[in-house]
C-alpha cells in the first residue's frame, strides 16, 4: 500500500531531476556556443587570408604566415599609427583611473559612513547622474570643453572620464553595507583623527571594491568611443577605439567602394580587434579574483 | 535619558559629556565629509551639472541664444526622423531589457546553485571574455557574424533565408541584431556580478530551505532571486539607461550598410546629425533633454519601486 505511490515520487522526482538536467545543459550549451564562437572565429581569423575565410571551414587553422603578413600590412597602415592609438588609450585610460579612483573612493566612503549636510542630495544626484544616459550630455560637453579651449587636447579626454558615479556609488555600496559605524564610531572616541579612521580602518577593507571600481573605469575608458569621436580632431590623438573605426571605414571587406587598394582586409581587421582588446583582457585576468568572490562576499567577511 | 537624569550627580555629569563628545565626533565627521567628498563634487559640477544645465539652456534658446520657450522641442517632435528614432530605441530596449533580465538570473542561479564550483567559474570565465569587446571592436566582430560569406553560421543565416549581408541588416532586424551585439558583450559581467551577489547569500539560509522539502528551482524563486533584487533592479536601471544612448552599434552598421540604413536610426544619431550635420545645436539639446528625461523617469520608478535605498535610511 505505502510503497508504491513512494515508488510513484521517487520516479516522478528521478523525471523532473532528468529534465531540469536537460534544460541546464540546453541553457549553458546554447550560450557557450553563442558567448564564444565568436571569439574563436576572431582569434582564427587573422591565420587565413581574405579568400580563404570565405572558402574554408570557418574553424579551420590557417598558418602562421598569415598573421605575419596582415601584421606587416597592419603597421604599415599610415606609417604605424597602429602603435600611437595604443598609447594614446593607455595614457586617457590610465590617467582618468587615476582620477577616478582619488576622488570617488572617499566620496563613496564619506556618502557611506560620514554625516553631513547635504548628504543625502548628493547620494541622489550621483544615482541620477549615473543612470542619466551620458551619451546625452558628451554634445553638451562638447560645446563646454570649446568653451574652455579644451578640445583636441588629452584633457579633454581624461577629464571627462574621471567623472564616474558609477564609481562612487559601488564604493558607497560596499561601505554601507560591510563596514559597520559603530566600528569607526569606536576608533573616534577612541581619538583617532578622520583622516586615520578613513585610512587605516576603511581602506584596508577596500580592497576589492577598489579593484572593481578600477576594473569597470579601465573597461569603461578604453572601450569608450562617443566622445573621443567628436573631440579629437586629428588621427594621431585617436584612441585605439576611434582608431579601429578608421580602419573599418577604410576596408573594402564591408564597403567594396572605400579603401580600394589598401591592404587592410577581414584578416587584418579581426587582427586589428584582438589587440584593441588585449589590454582590457589582460586587466580583467587579474581583476577576476576581485570581480568573481571578492565583489559581495568581501561585504559578509567584512 | 530621564532614568539617567533621576539618578545621581555623577552619572548625569557623564552622561552630558558623552552626548557632548559624540556631537563634536559628529561635526568633525560632517566636516572631514565634506573633505572627502570635495574633489568628486568639482567633477560632478564640471561635468554632470553644468553640462545638464547648459543643455536645458541650449534646448530653451535658439543659435543667437534668445529665449524661445518649447519652440526647440515643438520643432524636434515635429521633425519627420524624431518618432522614428524613439519608436527604433522602445522597440529595442524592451526585447534587450526581458532577454537581460531573465537570462542572466536564470544563468547565474544555475552557475550558483547547480553547477560544481570550478566548472561554475570556467564557464563565467567564457560568457564574460566577449566582454572585453565592447564598443566598436563588437560591431567588427558582428559584422564578420552576420556576414553570410564570412560567419561561421552562415549555414544557418541561409536557412533562415538571408544570402546577402544587406538582406542581414534589413531595418526589421537591426532591433535583433543590437540586442544580440548587447547580450554578447554585456550579459558576462552582468552574469558575474549576479553570482557574486547569489555567493552572498549565507549558506544556512539555503540549507534551511532545503531541509524545509524546497527544490533548487522553488528556493532560487522564492529565497535566492528575492534576496538579489537590489542588483537586478540596479543591473536593469543601467542596462535602460544606457540602451537609451544607443549610438555607436546603429552608427557603423550604417556606414558598413553604403548608407542604405537610417543615419537616424536612434535618438542619439538624430542629435548627432543635428548638431554635426545641419549645426543645429539647440535642436541636438532639445532630443538629448528627451532622453535624458526618459532615463529620469526611468530611474526613478526602479529606485523607488526596488528598495535599492534602503541603506539610506539605516
Amino acid at each position: 500500500m505505502t510503497s508504491a505511490p513512494l515508488g510513484r515520487t521517487a520516479r516522478n522526482g528521478r523525471a523532473t531531476r532528468f529534465v531540469s538536467t536537460l534544460v541546464i545543459v540546453l541553457i549553458l550549451g546554447l550560450l557557450l556556443v553563442f558567448f564564444v564562437l565568436p571569439v574563436i572565429w576572431v582569434l582564427l581569423a587573422p591565420t587565413k587570408t581574405a579568400d580563404e575565410l570565405v572558402h574554408d571551414w570557418p574553424l579551420a587553422f590557417g598558418s602562421f604566415s598569415n598573421i605575419g603578413l596582415a601584421w606587416s600590412h597592419l603597421v604599415s597602415f599610415q606609417n604605424g599609427v597602429l602603435f600611437v592609438w595604443l598609447k594614446n588609450s593607455a595614457i586617457y585610460s590610465v590617467g582618468s583611473l587615476v582620477l577616478t579612483l582619488l576622488t570617488s573612493v572617499p566620496a563613496g566612503y564619506a556618502l557611506a559612513l560620514t554625516k553631513f549636510r547635504g548628504r543625502k542630495v548628493l547620494l541622489t544626484i550621483t544615482l541620477l547622474v549615473m543612470i542619466m544616459p551620458s551619451a546625452s550630455l558628451v554634445l553638451p560637453l562638447f560645446l563646454e570643453l570649446n568653451l574652455f579651449g579644451l578640445i583636441g587636447t588629452a584633457w579633454s579626454i581624461i577629464l571627462p572620464f574621471s567623472f564616474f558615479p558609477f564609481g562612487v556609488y559601488l564604493v558607497y555600496i560596499y561601505f554601507a553595507t560591510s563596514l559597520p559605524s559603530e566600528m569607526l564610531e569606536a576608533a573616534r572616541i577612541d581619538g583617532a583623527s578622520e583622516w586615520r579612521v578613513f585610512t587605516s580602518i576603511a581602506l584596508p577593507l577596500a580592497k576589492p571594491v577598489v579593484a572593481l571600481v578600477a576594473f569597470f573605469s579601465f573597461v569603461g575608458n578604453w572601450n569608450n568611443f562617443f566622445l573621443p569621436y567628436l573631440v579629437l580632431p586629428s588621427s594621431d590623438q585617436f584612441p585605439i577605439q576611434v582608431g579601429l573605426n578608421q580602419l573599418l571605414s577604410s576596408t573594402p571587406s564591408f564597403n567594396p567602394v572605400a579603401g580600394a587598394g589598401l591592404n587592410i582586409t577581414s584578416p587584418e581587421l579581426a587582427l586589428s580587434v584582438i589587440i584593441a582588446i588585449l589590454p582590457v583582457l589582460i586587466v580583467f585576468l587579474f581583476s577576476q579574483r576581485a570581480l568573481v568572490s571578492g565583489m559581495l562576499a568581501g561585504a559578509t567577511k567584512g | 535619558m530621564t532614568e539617567l537624569k533621576s539618578g545621581g550627580r555623577d552619572t548625569s555629569l557623564a552622561a552630558t559629556k558623552s552626548v557632548r563628545r559624540r556631537d563634536s565626533s559628529r561635526r568633525r565627521a560632517g566636516l572631514a565629509g565634506y573633505a572627502f567628498v570635495s574633489g568628486y563634487v568639482v567633477f560632478l559640477a564640471a561635468f554632470g551639472i553644468f553640462p545638464t544645465l547648459y543643455a536645458f539652456y541650449l534646448a530653451l534658446t535658439n543659435d543667437h541664444g534668445q529665449f524661445v520657450g518649447l519652440g526647440q522641442f515643438a520643432k524636434v517632435i515635429q521633425d519627420f526622423r524624431f518618432a522614428p528614432a524613439f519608436a527604433n530605441i522602445l522597440i529595442y530596449l524592451v526585447m534587450w531589457l526581458v532577454v537581460l533580465v531573465v537570462l542572466t538570473v536564470v544563468v547565474a542561479v544555475i552557475l550558483r546553485s547547480r553547477i560544481k564550483p570550478g566548472l561554475s567559474a570556467v564557464f563565467r570565465f567564457l560568457f564574460y571574455i566577449p566582454g572585453a569587446l565592447a564598443g566598436v571592436a563588437s560591431v567588427l566582430v558582428w559584422l564578420f557574424m552576420l556576414a553570410p560569406g564570412l560567419s561561421p553560421v552562415g549555414g544557418l543565416l541561409n536557412a533562415m533565408g538571408f544570402t546577402q549581408f544587406a538582406q542581414v541588416i534589413a531595418p526589421g532586424n537591426l532591433p535583433v541584431i543590437f540586442v544580440l551585439i548587447a547580450f554578447w558583450t554585456g550579459a558576462g559581467g552582468w552574469i558575474v556580478v549576479m553570482y557574486g551577489a547569489l555567493n552572498n547569500i549565507p549558506d544556512e539560509i539555503l540549507e534551511a530551505a532545503r531541509m524545509d522539502g524546497a527544490g533548487p528551482w522553488k528556493s532560487a524563486w522564492h529565497i535566492q532571486i528575492p534576496m538579489i533584487r537590489k542588483w537586478i533592479a540596479y543591473m536593469t536601471i543601467l542596462a535602460f539607461a544606457a540602451g537609451t544612448q544607443l549610438f555607436v552599434e546603429p552608427q557603423r552598421l550604417q556606414s558598413a550598410s553604403l548608407g542604405r540604413l537610417d543615419p537616424t536610426w536612434s535618438p542619439n544619431q538624430l542629435a548627432y546629425v543635428l548638431a554635426f550635420q545641419f549645426g543645429d545645436f539647440n535642436g541636438a539639446a532639445a532630443v538629448s533633454i528627451f532622453l535624458l528625461l526618459i532615463g529620469l523617469v526611468g530611474a526613478g520608478i526602479l529606485v523607488t519601486r526596488s528598495g535599492l535605498f534602503k541603506v539610506d535610511g539605516e
